[in-house]
């Protein structure tokens, strides 16, 4: 049934951000501390799981990837309604202190990112999972590498 | 009859937001196909129309949502509210691939505590260069370029003057718009093509939206390995921005 990859899904996300304001509390910060990560890191738990059982269903895994591949244009509608009017009108100690964090970040990146070399070439599931999350897979197996579109 | 199409839009908001978003996404890509020669991702110009827009809708409502603001479009408030972008986020850990995710982790835990101090050290020196002195102003600003959650919970922990909390949610704000349009551009400067260098630049990059909007727009199979380690960036913020970065830069201010 796809609504139990959809209830699976909303069950990791509920637990995943009530740890997260639980170690808000125990750290004493007014935050939710890694609330999606620790979801993200259950369901990726649950899919091993189902793996390893057999129990992971079309329906089921439809249900998930449905999300995942709503993705983009969710983020999309969050640009959507981002305050841009503030961020443009923030005056020079705004500009140079985002444009500087940025910037530097960026460098970092370029920087960690390339110790311990660089990975093997990326495997079926990898490209896979992009077709998913692009909202360009045609069949929701992993099993061949999708030609999707991407450069 | 405008005012029924009106009533409708208010009525099914959700649903509205998406056939917009979807007739956004369309023409984004037409746009990325036949004039770019698909040499810009669709996903990377619907990001930035998005922004244009509620650069627009800010404009004309005067209000601080962008184009959810106006009553026709409040169901994108929803659409790209915290409650289903998190939920989509989650979505995408489905597909990561956990042999590569683990090798990364120490790379991520590292990527985190960088991704905390140097926005940090760019900030307060930014306000020390603008005249700020007091170690509560300073503080909060460099805290408002970790991320926009940051910036608030910092300043409010702190006492802040109002004047500079806006501020600092401002460059918050102003860094995940910049993130969110820049990583595609340099992504291939930084080599930004594998799950492990996702890792790194998603926790130094921090803000979840900046994350989430780059790597959406710069290559969809990235975005889970980013979001693991960009989750984890606003909570560490808030833990140590009020606390040790605050105590340090007492420290040296006095």
């Amino acid at each position: 049934m796809t609504i139990l990859g959809v209830a699976l899904l909303a069950l990791c996300t509920l637990i995943g951000v009530f740890l997260g304001d639980l170690l808000g509390v125990l750290l004493n910060v007014k935050a939710n501390v890694g609330g999606v990560g620790i979801a993200m890191m259950l369901l990726i738990a649950a899919r091993v799981w189902l793996v390893r059982h057999n129990r992971l269903g079309h329906a089921t895994k439809l249900g998930v990837e449905f999300w995942a591949s709503m993705y983009i244009p969710i983020v999309v509608a969050m640009a959507a309604q981002q305050n841009v009017v503030a961020a443009v009108s923030g005056g020079p100690i705004v500009i140079i202190a985002a444009v500087g964090s940025v910037l530097l970040c960026f460098a970092a990146t370029a920087l960690l990112g390339r110790i311990g070399g660089r990975p093997a070439q990326d495997s079926a599931d990898i490209e896979h999972a992009g077709a998913v999350i692009a909202g360009d897979a045609e069949a929701p197996s992993p099993v061949r590498p999708t030609t999707a579109m991407r450069r | 009859m405008l005012h029924m199409l009106e009533h409708v839009f208010v009525e099914q908001s959700l649903v509205a937001a998406f056939a917009v978003i979807g007739g956004l996404m369309l023409v984004s890509h037409v746009i990325g196909k036949r004039l770019t020669g698909g040499r810009v991702h669709g996903s990377a110009i619907a990001i930035v129309l998005g922004l244009v827009l509620a650069y627009c809708g800010g404009l004309a409502t005067g209000g601080k949502r962008g184009l959810a603001d106006i009553p026709a479009l409040a169901g994108i408030g929803l659409m790209g509210g915290a409650m289903l972008r998190d939920f989509a986020i989650v979505a995408t850990a489905f597909e990561v691939d956990v042999i590569e995710a683990r090798r990364a982790g120490l790379l991520g835990v590292v990527a985190l505590a960088l991704g905390t101090v140097l926005p940090f050290l760019v900030g307060t020196l930014t306000a020390v260069a603008f005249g700020y002195h007091d170690a509560v102003s300073i503080t909060t600003i460099g805290a408002g370029a970790i991320t926009y959650i940051v910036g608030p919970v910092t300043g409010a922990a702190l006492g802040a003057d109002s004047t500079v909390m806006a501020l600092s949610i401002a460059t918050g704000v102003t860094k995940a718009v910049m993130v969110m349009v820049g990583t595609p551009l340099v992504a291939r400067l930084i080599g930004l093509d594998n799950p492990r260098s996702a890792m790194a630049y998603g926790g130094l990059m921090g803000t979840v939206s900046g994350v989430a909007g780059g790597l959406a727009a710069t290559d969809p199979k990235l975005v889970p390995y980013g979001a693991l380690t960009a989750t984890f960036h606003t909570g560490i913020g808030c833990l140590v921005g009020p606390s040790l970065l605050f105590l340090i830069v007492r420290a040296l201010v006095g």
